[in-house]
């Protein structure tokens, strides 16, 4: 059976992680940042040689996400999730430095599935293609480093009632 | 002779990109709100898409955040004078997607072009005097599973089941399901590449006009269904609202099968001059 839609608060501790049920759906409140391909590359290549990162990845949320620019008078542009397995080479060194909360679509490798249950993280599954919606949950975005990179930048994002879903896959 | 002044092109395809960005094909959307059998967290799932695409619309936001890399598939009449049709393309990509993502990147340095040009083209001579243009944006999460089978005539159908149903359930759950599945049979690489794109233009729900095709299809939709991945992977029973198959004659000695999986964000449309 699946539960109702719990609540979420970004960071969180471990307790409340473990206590998600897959396939539940979950509302999510709080800080989460988003990176993709290009982000992972040089957090990767910051951590290995021990410089700032450009947030704090303790009990951090990362969202696999490149939105569109924000048209006028919008906080962002639609964001929905992308390929959580493309960032499967980074991940698992990622976790090991804090990052406990992972939000994006589809399956991850075995790799980062162990690293996710020895480290007490969790993978959220949100919608793929629901990216106006997700637009609508968002409270306010930071640009917070690699602007270079355009959409592949780091934005600290506050979200309310961001709805995901405890992975299954 | 007729002449179609590429600032008529230009203007005509700025507005069809932009209105396809926003408003997903109508037949998906309708797929997900009729949505009858599903148990949780499916129906939730596919609530959360119909909602999205409604928002979408009413405020004129993009549907998904990957607006995709351009592609347009294009009849040019031979009666029919465009004046640098290829430069007036890639123009209109870019006065759309001023305010879309950018999306294309060199593939080797990463670096991104800036304005998600240039589009992918293929243009295709016919008789007459009109022009025909129709755009389809496709991301890189359906895209990146999409696959080619090189299979020999002795694989036959049986072959062609299996490299499809290996293709989806190897890729399905990344390509934001329920998905419009293309399949080209037929031709050479290249071709049941270009086969399996141009099938996710068929409207949903219209099987080929060959019974032995259509069969096919309809075969391949249910044995889909029947895996269990479900809308947005999270288990279930709409993993595919359309499985469509163009064919092409072959070599004596080949059998290409190439199987485009398209998200149920398609997007989509046709101008004509």
């Amino acid at each position: 059976m699946i539960s109702g839609p719990v609540k979420l608060s970004l960071p969180t501790d471990t307790y409340h992680i473990k206590d998600l049920l897959p396939g539940a759906m979950v509302l999510l409140d709080g800080v989460i940042y988003t990176a993709r391909d290009q982000a992972h590359k040089r957090i990767a290549a910051a951590i290995a040689s021990d410089e700032n990162l450009p947030f704090d990845l303790n009990n951090a949320a990362i969202y696999y996400c490149g939105p569109t620019p924000a048209t006028q008078g919008r906080i962002i542009g639609s964001c929905g999730p992308t390929t959580s397995s493309r960032m499967d080479a980074y991940t698992p060194l990622l976790i090991e430095h804090g990052l406990k909360v992972m939000i994006g679509k589809g399956v991850r490798s075995d790799k980062v599935v162990q690293a996710i249950k020895k480290h007490g993280a969790v993978y959220l599954t949100a919608i793929g293609g629901a990216a106006a919606l997700y637009q609508s949950k968002v409270t306010s975005c930071e640009l917070v480093a690699y602007p270079d990179l355009g959409c592949e930048a780091v934005y600290k994002l506050t979200v309310k009632d961001f709805p995901v879903f405890v992975s299954t896959v | 002779m007729k002449t179609i002044p590429p600032s008529e092109i230009r203007s005509k395809l700025t507005e069809l990109i932009n209105d396809c960005l926003i408003v997903p094909d109508r037949s998906v959307t309708a797929a997900l709100d009729n949505i009858s059998a599903s148990g949780e967290p499916e129906r939730t799932a596919a609530e959360l898409i119909v909602a999205n695409n409604r928002t979408a619309e009413a405020q004129r936001l993009y549907c998904c955040q990957d607006t995709g890399q351009a592609l347009f598939f294009v009849k040019l009449g031979d009666e029919v004078y465009c004046p640098d049709l290829i430069g007036t393309i890639n123009a209109a990509v870019r006065d759309a997607y001023k305010t879309a993502r950018k999306s294309v990147a060199d593939p080797l340095t990463r670096i991104n072009t800036g304005d998600n040009s240039p589009a992918i083209i293929e243009t295709e001579p016919t008789r007459g005097d009109t022009l025909e243009i129709t755009f389809l944006a496709k991301g890189a999460g359906s895209e990146n599973m999409s696959r080619l089978y090189m299979l020999t005539p002795a694989d036959g159908e049986t072959g062609i089941i299996n490299s499809v149903i290996d293709a989806v359930e190897r890729g399905g759950r990344n390509a934001c399901p329920p998905l419009v599945i293309g399949v080209g049979i037929g031709g050479v690489t290249e071709t049941a590449c270009s086969l399996s794109k141009r099938a996710l233009l068929r409207p949903v729900g219209q099987n080929n006009a060959r019974a032995d095709v259509a069969a096919l299809e309809k075969t391949l939709l249910e044995k889909i269904n029947g895996l269990g991945i479900g809308v947005a992977a999270l288990g279930g029973e709409l993993t595919a609202l359309a499985v469509n198959i163009e064919t092409a004659p072959t070599h004596i000695g080949m059998l290409p099968v190439a199987v485009n999986l398209q998200c149920h964000s398609l997007r989509h449309g046709t101008v004509k001059f």
